[in-house]
């Protein structure tokens, strides 16, 4: 069995902070992995990690090695740009560009240097179908992106992530700033992906955890305490304080 | 008296002070506006604004002072606008942010603060000699754009650090580049803000006098200048120049002059407002 993404014996300090603690996982392809934990647990920055977003960062240093599909991305052959492409991110507050939908989609491509009308047009409405947007936005495609709803505008990011083609796709509470109908929205969406990604979602909601992810991680102060299949995690966690977690006694 | 009673008195009675204080400042403003539009405006016409400098008061125009002084703005701006955005955009976005930037930081502060003669004297020695430029208005405009390099190098800084870093994230996040993320996302976005910055700079540096006396700008002119090697005056000199007569009608001319040099600084500051209301209102977070 070939694994999506692996991670071997990871640490990141920040300074003298030591924030990711011996961290190892392994991702099957076309998976949803939940990350949970306390605030401050570590799981966002090890998500970060996956595609080297922590790299801006002053003082922060990581340890280990993270293959995806074989290859370390953090060897310094690996561009990191390239490797941004493949790995999408969604982040947790909406965050479209100032521009037009249609902008905002195509800014992935228009950045290597894609500016033929025909590949733009294709790939706005094929990411926006992925995303389940289209048929919201398809006449009003010029139209501001910050005029979107909150819950569109997430949408709109999922597109503009999709839109070149990555094959993983990291969300870091991608719904904590959504209402309800936007959520279940944004949960379908990643059940649709699932076929095509691979996808890790950061969440605090234990119900999304459990809704959404076919394995579930649980970080706690930098240590990845336990990490099994979902259904396991919240029926029959072997740790004691996985379960503790997962019930609402802390965190 | 009970403590919510005190607390009301003493919150009216900060208005009321605001309100004066503001008053104040107003009203001195326009008590000078008034008197020197008294003075001056009816000086103003065609002849006054297209004559070359006279010794006879109803003869003089501010012709190569005006063109002298738009010579000096198109200078400076092309001189520091690249390097003060460019500055601004590096200290900000690429230089590491430990003891040595803070040191720089305090210092481009300071360099904001420091009288403009000792700039003159700077750009005498640099431009003037070393340089051999004389007393040209490239000398006077390289000795301004150092002059106001602080203020455009902070001022764009500020506007960088507007932006939010969540902007950022989604550029990197997409594959973008540095300079790529730079050149769509963070630069457009704070435009307004790094516009404002420069032109209220710039009309500091119009009103300028003493540096460029000190460079070697010329008291009379009696020729426009044709070209960034030429000799040249500006209007805070020729103004200066007026009111030092002792003829009274010279004083007149020097209010018309003002009002003209007004003019110009309060087009400038307009056209900073427009461009800053036209960038913000498309873009809101």
């Amino acid at each position: 069995m070939s694994y999506k993404l692996e991670a071997e014996n990871i640490n990141v300090h920040y300074g003298s902070n030591h924030v990711i603690k011996n961290v190892s996982m392994k991702l099957q392809p076309n998976t949803v992995t939940a990350f949970i934990g306390p605030s401050g647990c570590g799981k966002s920055t090890f998500l970060r990690c996956l595609n080297r977003m922590n790299d801006y960062i002053d003082l922060f240093h990581l340890d280990g090695k993270i293959k995806v599909d074989g290859k370390n991305i953090y060897d310094k052959k690996v561009r990191v740009e390239e490797l941004r492409k493949q790995i999408g991110m969604v982040f947790q507050k909406p965050n479209p560009f100032p521009k037009s939908i249609y902008e905002n989609v195509v800014y992935g491509l228009r950045i290597q240097g894609i500016n033929k009308k025909s590949i733009l047009d294709e790939t706005v409405e094929r990411s926006l179908q992925q995303a389940a947007l289209w048929e919201e936005v398809k006449d009003d495609l010029k139209k501001s992106a910050l005029q979107l709803s909150g819950g569109q505008q997430q949408r709109l990011c999922i597109a503009r992530t999709l839109a070149t083609n990555p094959t993983v796709l990291l969300m870091d509470e991608p719904a904590s700033a959504l209402d309800p109908i936007s959520t279940s929205k944004v949960e379908e969406l990643i059940h649709d992906l699932k076929k095509d990604l691979t996808i890790i979602i950061v969440t605090h909601n234990m119900q999304q955890a459990a809704r959404v992810s076919d394995t579930t991680a649980f970080f706690y102060l930098g240590d990845l305490v336990e990490m099994d299949a979902t259904k396991v995690m919240f029926t029959n966690p072997r740790e004691t304080q996985t379960q503790n977690y997962i019930t609402g006694r802390f965190g | 008296m009970s403590e919510v009673n005190w607390n009301r008195i003493k919150d009216r009675s900060f208005k009321y002070f605001g309100i004066g204080c503001t008053v104040f400042g107003l009203s001195v403003l326009v008590v000078f506006l008034l008197s020197i539009i008294i003075q001056g405006v009816a000086r103003i016409d065609w002849d006054f604004i297209t004559s070359m400098p006279s010794r006879f008061a109803e003869k003089a125009g501010i012709l190569p002072a005006l063109i002298g002084t738009l010579w000096i703005l198109v200078l400076t701006a092309a001189i520091s606008i690249p390097i003060g955005v460019a500055s601004g955009v590096y200290l900000e976005e690429y230089g590491k942010k430990n003891r040595f930037a803070k040191f720089l930081e305090i210092n481009i502060a300071n360099l904001a603060g420091v009288p403009s003669i000792i700039y003159g004297l700077l750009g005498l020695e640099i431009f003037g000699r070393i340089m051999a430029m004389g007393g040209s208005i490239l000398a006077g405009s390289c000795t301004l754009a150092l002059l106001i390099l602080p203020v455009v190098i902070v001022s764009t800084r500020e506007a960088i650090k507007a932006v939010p870093d969540t902007l950022r994230q989604a550029s990197y996040g997409l594959g973008a580049s540095k300079w790529q993320t730079l050149s769509r996302q963070v630069i457009p976005a704070s435009a307004g803000g790094i516009v404002t910055g420069i032109i209220l700079a710039i009309s500091r540096a119009i009103g300028e006098t003493a540096p460029l006396i000190v460079v070697g700008a010329l008291v009379f002119v009696p020729f426009v200048p044709s070209g960034p090697m030429d000799q040249f005056t500006v209007l805070p000199i020729q103004i200066f120049n007026w009111v030092s007569r002792p003829e009274k009608e010279f004083g007149v001319n020097a209010a018309a002059a003002i009002i003209i040099l007004l003019l110009v600084t309060f087009v400038m500051n307009g056209i900073a407002l427009y461009l800053r209301n036209r960038w913000q209102k498309k873009i809101k977070w």
